[in-house]
C-alpha cells in the first residue's frame, strides 16, 4: 500500500512540477508530462518501476477521452462527417500502410513488412486530441479532419487485431492472446461469437438511449454528487470491460456510448465529472511513455532509430499533405493535418506487443521501432509549436486583413441559468428571437419535460465552476440568471465576476431586497420578478374601473419609469437603515413606508400636458 | 459654430443600408449629438424634459428618417405631439426653439421624377413636407429645404451611397460651422441640389 502511494506520489508530484513549467515555456502540457516521465524514468532519476504496468493501466485514459469526445459529437454530426472519416481516414491508413510496408519490404519478409506498415500508419489519438483541445482547434475544419482520421484509425485497430495473427512467421511462444476476466469469448463457436458481439453493441445503444436517463435521474435526485461521479465512472469502466470481453476495442465502445449520450441532458454533468479523471490518467500515461524511452538502445543505435523516426514522420507527412490536396483543403488546414498526424501512436505499443505475442514480429525488430514511435510522439507537440510559429502566424496576418463578417444572431452565445416558471417563458422568447440559449437547471424533472420540446437543457448545479465551463461560459456573451434562491444567485454572480469578467449578466430578483443584494454586487440589469405582472394587473384593474385603455397603459408606463428612477434612492435609504441595525420586520415596514412616501410624489401631470394643453391664444 | 442635434428615426435600421451609411458619416463629428429615437424610446414613452433640454442646447435640429407614407416614421409625430409644448415651442412667450435651424434628411424610394405634378406621386417633396415647414414656422425656427436621398427602391450602388454619405457629412459640417448660405439654399428644391454653390469657402 505504502509502495503504491509512494509511486502515485512520484507521478503526481512530477506532473505537478513539470506541466506548469512546460506551459510557462509555451510547450503545452503533453510535452511537460513526457519530460517529467524521462526525468523520473530509469535513465535519469530512476524513481519508478513497473512502467509497462502503469502504461497499461493508464491507457484507460484514452478510453475515457474517447468517451468524452463522443459526448461532444451528436450522431447527426457524425453522420455528416462520414465522408472525411471514411475517405480521408481510409486513404491515410491505406496509403501510409502501403508506403511504410513497401519500405520495410526491402529489409524484411513481406508478412513482417505488412504488419509494420499497418501498425505505424496509426497516430496518437491521446497526444493529438489533447493538444488540439488545448489550442482550441477541435472545432475548426482542420481539427475536424484530424479527428476524422483519428477516428478511422481507432476503428481500424479492430480488423488489425484480427489480421495480425494471420501474418505469424516466428514460432509462437504459447503466451495466449489477451484473456478477459469475465469469460473467454474464444471458447464460443463462430456464429455465437458474432451474436454476442452484436448483443454487446446493441446493449450500449439501449443503455445510452433508454436506460441511462431514468438511471441518472434517480441518481441526481439523491443530490449526492460523488454518487453521480461513481455512476459515470462505472458506466465507462463497465463498457470497457464489456468491449474487452467480446474482443472489441474499449475505446470504440465508450466512444459509441458517448455519441449515444451526446443528446442527453446529463452530458455536461458527465463531462465535468469525468474530465479530471481522464486528465490524470492521460497525464500519467504520457509520463509512462516518457519513462519507457530506452536510452541505452537509442544510444547504441542512434543512426538507425533517427532514420526510422524521421522516415516515419516524413512518409506520413507526405501522405497527409497529398490527402489534404486531394480533398481540397486550404493550405493552412493541410499543413495542420500533416503536422498533427505524422507521429506514431499509442496503439502501436499495444499492437507491437500483440504481434510479439502472436509471433508476427521478432523482439529485435520491435525494439528500435518502439523507440522510434516514442520519439515521434515526443516530437509531436514540438511539431505543433513549429506549425504555430511559422505557418499559422503568417496565416493570421492574412486573416486580419479580411473585413470582419456580420455577426449572426444565432452566433450569440447565451447561458440561461434556471429554467423554472420564469426561465421557461424567457427561454421561449429568446428562441423566438432566433437565440438558442444553453439552459442549465438543477431540477431533473423539469429538465426532462423541457427537452421533449426541443430545448437544449442540461442538468447540473449552476454554481459549480466546472459546469459553467462545460456550458461554454468562456465563449459566451451573456448570462441570464433566473434562479429563485437569491443567495445562490449572488453566489453565481460572484463566481462569474471572478472567473468570466467578460460575461454580461442579467438577473431576475425575487423581490426588492433580492434586488438590493444584487446591486451590492454591482449588477445593473435587474428585473424584479413580480413587478411587471403587478403593473399589468394594475392596468387591467384601471380598465375595469372604466379608465380609458390608453390612459391606463400610459399610467402604468409612467409608474414603471418613476419606480426605476426611485430605485437608487431607495437602495441608499435601505442601506442606511441597515447601518442602524433595525430588525428585519421593522426594516420591511420601513422600506414600505419609504416606498409609499416616494410614490405620493409621483405626479401624473406630465401625462396630461401633451394632449390636453389648450392654446390660450386661439 | 452651432451644435447639431440629429434626431434619428428608423424602426429597422439593420435593414437600411443607406441610413446606416448616412449615420456613420456624421456620428463621429464633433459638436454633433446623435439621438436615436427608436432606441431611446422603444415603447414611445418619450422623455419630454430630456428632449426639450437637448433642443435647447443645440442650434441645428435635423430629423433624419426614411420617407414613410409621404411623411415620417410614427415616433417623429409622437415626438412632436409631446415635446412641442405650448409655452415652450410655440406661443407668444415661447423661446425654446426660436432661431434654430430646422432640417429634414430623408430617404425615399421613388426618384426625383416621381415627385412632380406630372409624376407618379403627383406632389413634390416640397409640398409633401409642408406640414414640417409650417411646424418650423410656428416654432420660430429657420426652415431649410430637405436633404433628400431619392430613388433608393431601384437600389443604389455602393459608390452612390458613399457619395450621398459624403454630401451629408459636408452639409452637416457646413451647418455646424456656419458656412452654408442659408438665404441661397432656401431657394433650392433640396439642400443637396447643388452643395458646392451654397457652401461658402473659407
Amino acid at each position: 500500500m505504502e509502495y503504491f502511494l509512494l509511486q502515485l506520489f512520484i507521478f503526481l508530484a512530477a506532473a505537478a512540477i513539470a506541466v506548469p513549467v512546460a506551459r510557462k515555456l509555451g510547450l503545452g502540457s503533453v510535452l511537460g508530462y513526457l519530460i517529467a516521465g524521462i526525468i523520473i524514468g530509469p535513465f535519469c532519476l530512476s524513481l519508478i518501476s513497473d512502467i509497462e504496468e502503469v502504461m497499461h493501466f493508464t491507457e484507460f485514459g484514452v478510453v475515457m477521452m474517447l468517451f468524452l469526445v463522443g459526448l461532444e459529437l451528436k450522431p447527426s454530426l457524425l453522420w455528416q462527417m462520414r465522408t472525411p472519416i471514411l475517405g480521408m481516414g481510409g486513404a491515410q491508413v491505406a496509403i501510409s500502410s502501403l508506403l511504410i510496408g513497401g519500405v520495410a519490404f526491402f529489409f524484411l519478409p513481406w508478412q513482417q513488412a505488412v504488419a509494420i506498415g499497418l501498425i505505424l500508419s496509426l497516430s496518437s489519438t491521446a497526444i493529438v486530441l489533447q493538444t488540439l483541445r488545448e489550442k482550441g482547434l477541435m472545432k475548426t475544419s482542420a481539427g475536424r479532419s484530424v479527428f476524422s482520421v483519428l477516428l478511422f484509425q481507432d476503428l481500424a485497430v479492430i480488423p488489425m487485431l484480427a489480421v495480425l495473427p494471420l501474418l505469424a512467421t516466428v514460432a509462437m511462444h504459447s503466451e495466449g492472446s489477451h484473456d478477459s476476466t469475465l469469460f473467454d469469448i474464444g471458447s464460443l463457436p463462430g456464429y455465437l461469437r458474432i451474436l454476442v458481439t452484436l448483443l454487446a453493441i446493441f446493449s450500449i445503444f439501449f443503455l445510452g438511449k433508454f436506460a441511462s436517463r431514468p438511471m441518472f435521474r434517480a441518481i441526481a435526485a439523491t443530490k449526492v454528487r460523488e454518487i453521480f461521479v461513481a455512476a459515470a465512472l462505472a458506466l465507462v469502466v463497465g463498457i470497457s470491460l464489456l468491449m474487452t470481453a467480446v474482443g472489441l476495442s474499449p475505446a470504440l465502445g465508450t466512444f459509441l456510448a458517448g455519441v449515444v449520450l451526446a443528446d442527453s441532458e446529463y452530458r455536461h454533468e458527465l463531462e465535468s465529472d469525468l474530465e479530471p479523471f481522464k486528465g490524470l490518467l492521460l497525464g500519467i500515461f504520457f509520463i509512462s511513455i516518457g519513462a519507457s524511452l530506452n536510452f541505452t538502445l537509442i544510444g547504441e543505435e542512434i543512426l538507425l532509430i533517427a532514420g526510422l523516426t524521421f522516415g516515419l514522420l516524413g512518409i506520413k507527412w507526405l501522405v497527409l499533405v497529398t490527402i489534404g490536396l486531394i480533398f481540397g483543403m486550404a493550405k493552412k488546414d493541410r499543413s495542420l493535418l500533416a503536422i498533427a498526424l505524422a507521429q506514431g501512436g499509442e496503439f502501436a505499443f499495444v499492437l507491437f506487443q500483440f504481434s510479439k505475442a502472436n509471433g508476427v514480429l521478432p523482439t529485435e525488430t520491435i525494439e528500435p521501432l518502439i523507440s522510434a514511435v516514442a520519439i515521434s510522439m515526443f516530437l509531436a507537440p514540438l511539431l505543433f509549436l513549429v506549425h504555430e510559429r511559422f505557418i499559422s502566424s503568417r496565416q493570421i496576418e492574412e486573416d486580419s486583413q479580411r473585413e470582419t463578417d456580420m455577426i449572426e444572431r444565432s452566433e450569440h452565445k447565451v447561458i440561461l441559468a434556471g429554467f423554472g416558471r420564469l426561465g421557461t417563458d424567457l427561454g421561449r422568447f429568446l428562441i423566438s428571437a432566433g437565440i438558442k440559449p444553453v439552459i442549465l437547471d438543477h431540477d431533473a424533472a423539469n429538465v426532462d419535460v423541457l427537452r421533449k420540446f426541443g430545448f437544449e437543457v442540461y442538468y447540473g448545479d449552476i454554481t459549480r465552476l466546472d459546469l459553467l465551463e462545460a456550458a461554454g461560459a468562456a465563449e459566451s456573451e451573456l448570462l441570464i440568471i433566473t434562479i429563485g434562491d437569491k443567495d445562490k444567485a449572488s453566489e453565481l454572480v460572484e463566481l462569474v465576476k471572478k472567473h468570466y469578467p467578460h460575461l454580461k449578466i442579467a438577473v431576475n430578483a425575487s423581490d426588492r431586497s433580492a434586488a438590493y443584494q444584487l446591486m451590492d454586487l454591482g449588477i445593473t440589469v435587474i428585473q424584479r420578478e413580480t413587478f411587471g405582472s403587478a403593473l399589468a394587473l394594475g392596468q387591467d384593474a384601471l380598465k375595469l374601473l372604466g379608465f380609458d385603455p390608453y390612459e391606463a397603459y400610459r399610467l402604468k408606463r409612467l409608474f414603471r419609469k418613476k419606480d426605476e428612477e426611485m430605485m437608487p434612492e431607495l437602495y441608499r435609504m435601505h442601506r442606511e437603515d441597515e447601518d442602524q441595525y433595525v430588525s428585519m420586520y421593522q426594516k420591511h415596514n420601513q422600506d414600505l413606508e419609504e416606498l409609499m412616501g416616494l410614490d405620493q410624489n409621483i405626479d401624473t401631470e406630465e401625462l396630461d400636458k401633451a394632449w390636453t394643453a389648450k392654446n390660450p391664444e386661439n | 459654430m452651432r451644435k447639431v442635434l440629429i434626431q434619428f428615426a428608423h424602426p429597422a435600421v439593420a435593414r437600411s443600408k443607406i441610413n446606416k451609411a448616412l449615420r456613420a458619416a456624421v456620428e463621429d463629428l464633433e459638436e454633433v449629438t446623435f439621438n436615436d429615437l427608436y432606441a431611446a424610446y422603444p415603447d414611445f414613452l418619450i422623455d419630454v424634459k430630456r428632449e426639450q433640454e437637448l433642443c435647447e442646447t443645440h442650434g441645428v435640429i435635423i430629423f433624419q428618417h426614411p420617407f414613410y407614407w409621404y411623411s415620417t416614421p410614427a415616433i417623429v409625430k409622437e415626438w412632436m405631439d409631446l415635446v412641442l409644448e405650448y409655452g415652450w415651442a410655440y406661443g407668444t412667450k415661447a423661446r425654446g426653439l426660436e432661431g434654430k435651424l430646422f432640417l429634414q434628411a430623408l430617404t425615399a424610394g421613388g426618384d426625383d421624377s416621381t415627385y412632380r405634378t406630372d409624376g407618379f406621386n403627383e406632389f413634390t417633396i416640397a409640398e409633401l413636407t409642408s406640414p414640417y415647414r409650417a411646424t418650423a414656422k410656428l416654432c420660430k425656427m429657420i426652415w431649410l429645404p430637405p436633404f433628400a436621398v431619392l430613388g433608393i427602391h431601384r437600389g443604389l450602388h455602393s459608390n452612390k451611397i458613399n457619395a450621398y454619405a459624403e454630401e451629408y457629412r459636408r452639409a452637416v459640417i457646413a451647418l455646424r460651422d456656419g458656412t452654408l448660405d442659408i438665404r441661397q439654399v432656401q431657394q433650392d428644391l433640396y439642400l443637396n441640389s447643388d452643395l458646392n454653390s451654397v457652401i461658402r469657402r473659407r
